[in-house]
């Protein structure tokens, strides 16, 4: 039994001693946070797919970023926060130059990561998710919370129930309820939308749902019992498609639901079947569907079988995931500009997001027309874009049934200005004066 | 021949009751300690492989030690004690959340005396102390219902001390000191002046820790206290009959284990994640501990560090494998199979030595004192 227990241990520490193959000086590491196990595995799969495709894509298309190509790894989280933290850890020093940056796809780990990626000098990309006030980029240097965050959501869907109604004067009075996820992801739109409740005169309520999430009876009975005007999910994962059956057990309108972006996708409507028709849900920014990107990653990726998973081309997270990756790809492409076409360290992406800009043209060159707008990132705003539409489940496909809404910045930005302000305090961070920055 | 106490005369009652009798016990753990206080950090300095980059220290030793402390305290109140305990994840969240709010200031209104508590914030060591000082007040207060219930009906009743706490950490606002999203972060770790941030110190902040709590509970069990504790353990009625007073043998338990796991929670918290939710402190962190402490082995210091190191280390090593081999396989696959074989091999052990790893430490130990002539 021992001498098992010795030779199993002996082998896996000589596995790891041969670990480490040696890697070309021209590639640049990019690591993956993903989870492609767990109870958030049906979201997770798509996003995943459409990260690593994209980087293919650039590979197989372009021969890497201005010649430096990808070289990149996955790791499991299981959208545990200790196990996010270990990936972390163990991608970070990775290839030439190290890590270039991270997306991990999970506020928690997001929450986590902020405290170590200023000592580790590597930037974090966390679009539409993570911390709402890292939209300061003076006090949150290495947080790019890119093209939307929850506050925005919130704000957003707030206006979209107005416009139903016929007008901001309408709402007064009216029950808005929020289901969310019981965590931090859940919980970051509450003090938009009670700044919201405030301002509009509605009655706003907030019904947590505990992780991870199958279990709601409860939380629908209340919804009967109260009748509220509309319903704002906030869920992930299995909690979506539980969400939406029970309010059909119900029998509350599907069509006064509105889901953040993370609950609008394939994997969240598709389990409940006919009952998910006319489900609403928010976009960032980009529908599903097929693109002039699209096109390219049927040519270079998917018809020569290198694609992570093609049964989820198109679809909604997937290509949430081509668009995270050809963030953070033009991020790097825009440090090049200023430090040579090398492999980048996550220093010098920081400072190529934070310079990055992203103008309708180049969108149009890069093949992402109609799924983003521009963007562009300076030392102050690290979110980029505060725009967002709705789009609805008809059965068969998401359907967009709105125009951009922009969010209230007049009511968000002295938000995100004071809880900055506030977890500077609380670690002793001296914001950086933005006025000197070239 | 190696591994003989033959000739090792004990001259003084000191040295008859030493900690660790035999010389070369004595000589592994000065080296065991030596290596982990000098040589690792050395190591790390000089970027010595495997100790070169962060990752080992920063991913593997901190949380191993932390858990490890958490497994000793979970070990002196079921191993020793005899109580079954599901409560331990709500105790590491005590822990990590008093110390939170001593290492932020505390502020309690106390509007109807028009006056209010307020302590300003303590330094790192002080509210990482106290945190594991709430987690004992409360592990006391949950382990009342011993007295009267007993195994797995005890197990029930520490479970209810897991959900309340999961459910009061995230529901009362005043624990996170108000953060929209329900996440703390923890405070700047100064200790002493000395700020604690490149993974070394942290590595050796927890160290210290370790030590001297694993040195404490080595000490514990085999004094007074321990042997109350194993006497009730084995049979509480006996025990109540010798003179044993089950109240106090049975709540002092709980005291020093939730000691022990409100420091390793407030530990985990503030050196491991540095930004945490009451998730981290969920059900299955009690398990996990509880599972450590069976396959390490009930009842021994030792085994706790063994189970730690099982059920922490074993599935990152195996995750590494097929990627390190240059085995194509995707990551889901590689998570699945290691939850297939860190379940099997648990089985197999549990099957093979129901005692865990520090009965197989123990047998190897009377083998070693025969080899190389075993009769």
């Amino acid at each position: 039994m021992l001498r098992t227990t010795l030779g199993l241990a002996a082998a896996a520490l000589g596995i790891s001693a041969i670990a480490e193959p040696a890697m070309a000086q021209n590639e640049q590491f990019l690591p993956a946070l993903v989870y492609r196990t767990g109870p958030y595995a049906p979201n997770g799969i798509p996003f995943a797919n459409g990260v690593a495709d994209y980087w293919t894509l650039i590979n197989e298309r372009d021969g890497g970023i201005n010649g430096v190509k990808i070289v990149f790894e996955e790791c499991e989280t299981g959208y545990a926060t200790d196990k996010g933290v270990e990936c972390y850890e163990r991608l970070k020093g990775k290839g030439p130059t190290g890590a270039g940056y991270f997306s991990p796809l999970s506020t928690g780990i997001t929450f986590a990561l902020t405290e170590k990626v200023p000592g580790d000098k590597i930037p974090l990309l966390t679009m539409g998710y993570g911390r709402s006030e890292s939209k300061d980029g003076s006090v949150f240097p290495w947080n790019f919370i890119a093209v939307g965050s929850y506050w925005t959501a919130a704000d957003v869907a707030i206006q979209h129930v107005a416009k139903e109604l016929g007008g901001f004067d309408k709402l007064k009075g009216k029950k808005v309820s929020l289901v969310y996820h019981d965590s931090p992801y859940g919980k970051e739109p509450i003090p938009a939308l009670e700044a919201r409740a405030k301002k509009d005169g509605f009655d706003f309520k907030a019904i947590p749902v505990t992780h991870p999430g199958v279990e709601q009876k409860s939380q629908w009975l209340a919804i009967r019992q109260d009748r509220p005007d509309y319903v704002l999910l906030w869920g992930w994962g299995v909690m979506n498609s539980t969400a939406i059956k029970e309010a059909a057990a119900v029998a509350y309108p599907r069509e006064k639901m509105i889901g953040v972006w993370w609950s609008g996708a394939e994997p969240d409507v598709t389990p409940a079947g006919d009952q998910s028709t006319g489900y609403k849900a928010l976009l960032l920014q980009h529908p599903g569907g097929k693109f002039k990107v699209h096109e390219d990653m049927d040519k270079f990726v998917i018809s020569k079988d290198k694609s992570a998973g093609k049964d989820t081309f198109g679809q909604v997270l997937y290509n949430r995931g081509l668009i995270n990756s050809m963030l953070g790809v033009e991020g790097i492409r825009t440090a090049q500009k200023k430090f040579g076409n090398k492999p980048m360290t996550g220093e010098q992406v920081r400072w190529g997001f934070e310079n990055l800009e992203l103008s309708a043209d180049r969108i149009k060159e890069l093949g992402f027309e109609g799924m983003l707008k521009p963007i562009k990132f300076t030392c102050q705003d690290h979110q980029g874009a505060d725009e967002a539409r709705v789009h609805q489940w008809d059965g068969k496909a998401w359907k967009i049934i709105s125009d951009y809404y922009k969010a209230d910045l007049s009511l968000l930005d002295p938000m995100v200005k004071e809880t900055a302000a506030k977890y500077a305090a609380e670690k002793k961070i001296t914001p950086r004066d933005c006025s000197k920055e070239s | 021949m190696l591994y003989r106490e033959a000739g090792q005369f004990k001259t003084t009652y000191a040295a008859d009751m030493a900690v660790f009798p035999i010389r070369q016990d004595r000589m592994a753990l000065y080296l065991l300690l030596a290596v982990a206080f000098i040589g690792v950090p050395l190591f790390a300095q000089l970027h010595i492989w495997p100790f070169g980059g962060d990752y080992l220290i920063r991913a593997i030793l901190v949380p191993f030690l932390i858990l490890a402390l958490a497994a000793i305290g979970v070990n002196i109140l079921v191993g020793y004690c005899g109580q079954i305990s599901l409560g331990s994840g709500a105790f590491m969240a005590i822990g990590a959340y008093s110390a939170y709010k001593f290492g932020t200031g505390v502020h309690i209104p106390l509007e109807w005396l028009g006056s209010e508590i307020s302590i300003p914030p303590l330094p790192l060591v002080a509210s990482i102390l106290l945190g594991g000082l709430m987690a004992a007040f409360v592990g006391v207060l949950f382990g009342i219902p011993s007295l009267r219930i007993k195994g797995l009906y005890l197990a029930v009743a520490t479970l209810a001390a897991q959900f309340f706490f999961d459910w009061v950490f995230l529901r009362v606002k005043w624990f996170t000191n108000y953060t929209p999203s329900g996440s703390v972060n923890a405070p700047e770790l100064s200790f002493f002046g000395w700020i604690v941030h490149t993974s070394t110190e942290r590595y050796l902040l927890c160290l210290a820790f370790v030590t001297i709590f694993a040195f404490l509970a080595k000490n514990l069990v085999r004094g007074n206290l321990g042997r109350q504790w194993m006497a009730i353990r084995d049979m509480d009625i006996a025990a109540e009959l010798m003179g044993i007073r089950p109240l106090y043998a049975k709540l002092t338990a709980f005291a020093v284990s939730s000691f022990m796991v409100g420091v390793a929670g407030a530990l985990w918290a503030f050196i491991y994640l540095g930004s945490w939710e009451p998730l981290a402190f969920s059900i299955d962190r009690s398990f996990q501990l509880l599972f450590m402490v069976i396959i390490g082995g009930l009842g021994s210091i030792l085994g706790s560090f063994l189970g730690a190191a099982f059920i922490l280390i074993l599935p990152i090593l195996l995750d590494q494998v097929p990627h390190a081999l240059g085995i194509p396989i995707s990551v889901e696959t590689v998570s699945l199979l290691v939850f297939i074989i860190t379940g099997m091999l648990i089985c197999y052990l549990l099957i093979v030595e129901p005692h865990g790893f520090a009965r197989l430490w123990s047998i190897t130990k009377e083998k070693l004192r025969l080899w190389p002539y075993p009769y």
